[in-house]
């Protein structure tokens, strides 16, 4: 939500705490070269493909202030070419050779990925090596690509009420955590950087010690990893990149904020600090969050939009998997006529409830029968399952997806309550309200 | 992906394709009950009425249905399109008697209780207001207006608010009754249970559902809107525009070629001239594409970017030169080559998840384009070659005859 994903397609990825089962996670296969750059393998053969994708260990987290959208900016110059192939021919080629590729950059990493078949995934791992180590980052494509990132900006989040309120209320939910930029970056920001902001950030950031590599699909272990050797092993190691560690002093007392803009319908926004999968406590967040608005017949869903009608659906997000902690969301569109205030009110008698009295046993089991059914579902595609494996290797480790359906098996109605009223607290609390207002 | 297909004695066509690696079954189902059955009075009554389906029936409250869904982590959705309604379904394994007797049971015996449509029509009436504040689609049903005008396929799905208010229960259970029969419809089922089986299980949940009017089989002419320029006003810091006129219907033989010809003009993403011309060298927009929307009886060809205000004009000048471009010169052997290379070899792609195994079916049996297809597509892909690309490039792209909508802030475009 805060993390706005900036993509060179039209691709937005959310992942929020859904992982591969127990036995998946131990057919996962994990080699380092010697330069640092760790393999991820997980051979899969019920879909005819093979995805192929680049995490690297850094986004918007890693910039400073006055230079917002910069890793983004450095994911669109990355297409513009290296030595050995020139600009766009990068997508061309996977094109050509029956593949889909993409991009995208979040406030914690920067991913490349494509997906094509068996025989043709090599070529992909060529290009990747190519371009990790020797992107031209040509001056002559800077100032259009500039033009082409702020026409996303617009596209994205200023025509975009909803967008733009969530991009007013992170910056003051977090007061000091990178998380509080926008990916995409303020478009003054954009306006200014420079190609030596992208080429020193690129020398930085993108090494094979500070990436790691995630491959799902119809592949051998032993016929890919020789060639996976064979193309990154010669990229030498870089100095360790500098970590940002910045800590969110904790928030204590609500924050408002208003956003006038041109729109049809009122928009709520609630946002509660809360912690990421390192705590014990983000198993019992998770199924909270389906408790109260993962289907139709979720409580808030069910309060909201079916008996009362205030407004036309409600969603409730556990930001689980990610590198600091960010926090839990609730988001509703309200009806026309219905005043934000009363909204308000009836989501915070919600849960209150919550707080107060147990969910009922069949509530509890019924979440937890959604969460175990989707990460089913989930296994359906490749690209699913590759991007579950990169977002637990870059918050912590793969590995931590071993414990998610145990954890969230062992949660109690008492651990709902509990967590519910730990951090579903008013003063940790950032309100956005979106009012519309209408043209001339 | 192993298809079979079946007719059930009911006369609804089953199609399967067993894949056993996932506990888990996706059913797509089509029915013939789309926005083109209904009145313009009553734009929307399709919509509605699929909507509905999900909200009641003899058997169980609206309540009941949530409940039981998400009890097993099921999803059922219902949709509509101008010419067909969908229901989708994921279930799992373990869950598929229950999910398929919950199926049947929306499909065959909604009630329409007043008050579910009471809820359903203030919903849709929101979506309505809702959409008007995401450009994109401003712009895309001014254009439908705009090309079909006094037809179905000129009206949005939803109606307009003032339509949707006059539709009455009787006005659903009579469309209901109507389209929504066995002979009528396609299924698709995919994942862990085998042809038998579903085939089994389908003819006892559904051994009431009689047969109804059949589908027509007559094409319905259209008629085409005059080439002009629709302005619509708004508060925004881009221009969002469509460029478009009548296109093909799925079953035309030049389909192929023109879908080689689209990926050289606006298809083929970084591959494509309006990527580079409007995007790579003048930075003028983040998103530019073009297509062929080729359904059952019409279709259209449509230009789609957004660009700020003040460059509005700017990129639809280039646009145009594009099209103009593709009519005047043959493409090169390499533009035809890497076409038909990434038609050919991401066609695996579209059926690589058990959900888009169901969709595609369902699509393919639709269109009749027969369970071969996916063996026939490469071939078809291949016989086309650059005086093909041309005559088709000739033959349906008209410049002078282009609907341009544009959606933005009008003073800012008109100073420039």
């Amino acid at each position: 939500m805060f993390w706005q994903p900036g993509v060179r397609c039209v691709l937005t990825i959310f992942f929020f705490g859904v992982a591969l089962s127990n036995l998946h996670a131990a057919q996962v296969q994990e080699f380092v070269l010697d330069n640092g750059l760790k393999v991820l393998l997980l051979e899969d053969h019920k879909s005819p493909a093979v995805t192929f994708q680049v995490w690297y260990r850094v986004g918007g987290r890693n910039e400073k202030d006055g230079k917002s959208g910069l890793a983004h900016f450095l994911e669109h110059m990355m297409f513009k070419g290296t030595p050995n192939t020139g600009p766009e021919e990068y997508s061309r080629i996977i094109a050509k050779n029956g593949g889909r590729s993409n991009a995208f950059t979040s406030s914690d990493m920067t991913v490349y990925f494509a997906t094509m078949s068996r025989e043709k995934i090599g070529i992909d791992l060529d290009l990747e090596a190519d371009r990790m180590a020797n992107a031209l980052l040509g001056e002559q494509y800077f100032e259009p690509e500039k033009k082409v990132i702020q026409e996303e900006r617009r596209l994205r989040t200023d025509d975009n009420p909803g967008s733009a309120l969530s991009e007013v209320a992170g910056a003051v939910a977090f007061m000091v955590h990178p998380y509080r930029r926008p990916v995409v970056g303020w478009m003054e920001d954009i306006e200014k950087l420079t190609r030596q902001d992208l080429v020193d950030f690129y020398k930085l950031y993108y090494a094979p010690n500070n990436a790691f590599v995630v491959i799902v699909g119809d592949f051998s272990t032993d016929e890919i990893l020789p060639k996976i050797r064979n193309a990154f092993e010669k990229i030498a190691r870089d100095a360790d990149a500098p970590k940002v560690s910045v800590q969110e002093p904790e928030q204590q007392g609500e924050r408002r904020v208003i956003l006038k803009k041109e729109a049809e319908l009122p928009f709520l926004l609630m946002f509660y600090h809360a912690p990421n999968l390192q705590s014990a406590d983000s198993f019992a967040l998770d199924v909270l969050s389906v408790v109260l608005a993962g289907g139709r017949s979720a409580r808030l869903y069910h309060e909201l939009v079916y008996e009362k009608r205030l407004v036309r659906g409600v969603d409730a997000d556990y930001s689980r998997v990610s590198v600091d902690p960010m926090g839990f969301s609730i988001t509703a569109q309200l009806l026309p006529g219905i005043q934000p205030a009363n909204v308000e009110r009836e989501i915070y008698g919600s849960l209150e409830k919550i707080k107060s009295e147990l969910i009922t046993e069949r509530e509890l089991q019924k979440a937890k029968n959604q969460i175990e059914a989707a990460f089913i579902f989930d296994q359906d595609s490749i690209f699913g399952q590759a991007m579950k494996l990169g977002y637990y290797e870059i918050t912590g480790g793969w590995r931590q997806l071993d414990a998610y359906l145990d954890g969230i098996r062992k949660v109690t109605r008492e651990d709902i309550r509990r967590v519910a009223r730990q951090y579903l607290d008013g003063d940790r609390r950032t309100v956005g309200t979106l009012i519309p207002t209408k043209q001339q | 992906m192993t298809p079979k297909r079946t007719v059930l004695s009911n006369g609804m066509v089953l199609l399967t394709s067993e894949q056993r690696t996932l506990p888990m079954v996706s059913i797509e189902l089509l029915m013939d009950a789309g926005s083109v059955h209904e009145s313009a009075p009553q734009a929307g009554l399709a919509n509605l009425t699929a909507r509905l389906l999900t909200y009641g029936t003899k058997r169980r409250s609206a309540l009941q249905i949530n409940e039981t869904l998400d009890f097993i982590g099921a999803s059922l959705e219902a949709a509509c399109g101008q010419d067909t309604a969908s229901l989708s379904m994921t279930v799992l394994k373990k869950d598929l008697a229950t999910g398929l007797e919950l199926l049947a049971d929306v499909l065959t015996q909604p009630t329409f209780p007043q008050a579910e449509i009471d809820r359903q029509k203030q919903a849709i009436i929101a979506t309505i207001r809702a959409t008007e504040e995401n450009p994109g689609a401003v712009a895309g049903k001014a254009f439908a207006a705009a090309i079909f005008p006094q037809s179905p396929y000129g009206r949005p799905v939803e109606g307009t608010e003032a339509t949707v208010k006059t539709l009455r229960q009787k006005n659903l259970q009579d469309f209901f009754a109507r389209y929504y029969r066995p002979n009528r419809a396609i299924i698709a089922v995919v994942g862990d249970v085998s042809e038998q089986e579903i085939a089994s299980l389908l003819n006892t949940a559904l051994r009431s559902w009689a047969k109804g009017e059949p589908s027509a089989v007559t094409t319905v002419p259209v008629k085409i809107g005059p080439a002009k320029l629709v302005r619509v006003n708004k508060e925004l810091t881009q221009a969002n525009i469509v460029m478009g006129q009548s296109g093909v219907a799925r079953d035309n033989p030049d389909y192929y070629a023109i879908q080689v010809m689209n990926y050289v003009l606006g298809g083929g993403g970084f591959s494509s001239r309006a990527m580079d011309s409007i995007r790579n060298e003048r930075g003028l927009a983040y998103s530019v594409y073009s297509f062929f929307a080729a359904e059952k009886n019409h279709g259209t060809f449509e230009f789609v970017m957004q660009t700020k205000n003040e460059s509005a004009l700017e990129a639809i000048r280039i646009a145009n030169d594009e099209i103009r471009r593709m009519r005047e010169e043959p493409v090169s052997e390499q533009e035809l080559n890497d076409a038909k290379d990434y038609l050919i070899g991401s066609f695996p792609l579209r059926f690589d998840t058990n959900r888009k195994v169901a969709s595609f079916l369902a699509q393919v049996e639709y269109f009749k384009l027969g369970l071969d297809y996916p063996d026939r597509y490469a071939d078809l892909v291949r016989n086309v070659n650059r005086q093909e690309v041309l005559r088709v490039a000739k033959q349906y792209l008209h410049p002078e005859t282009l609907i341009t909508v544009i959606v933005g802030n009008l003073k800012k475009i008109a100073e420039k």
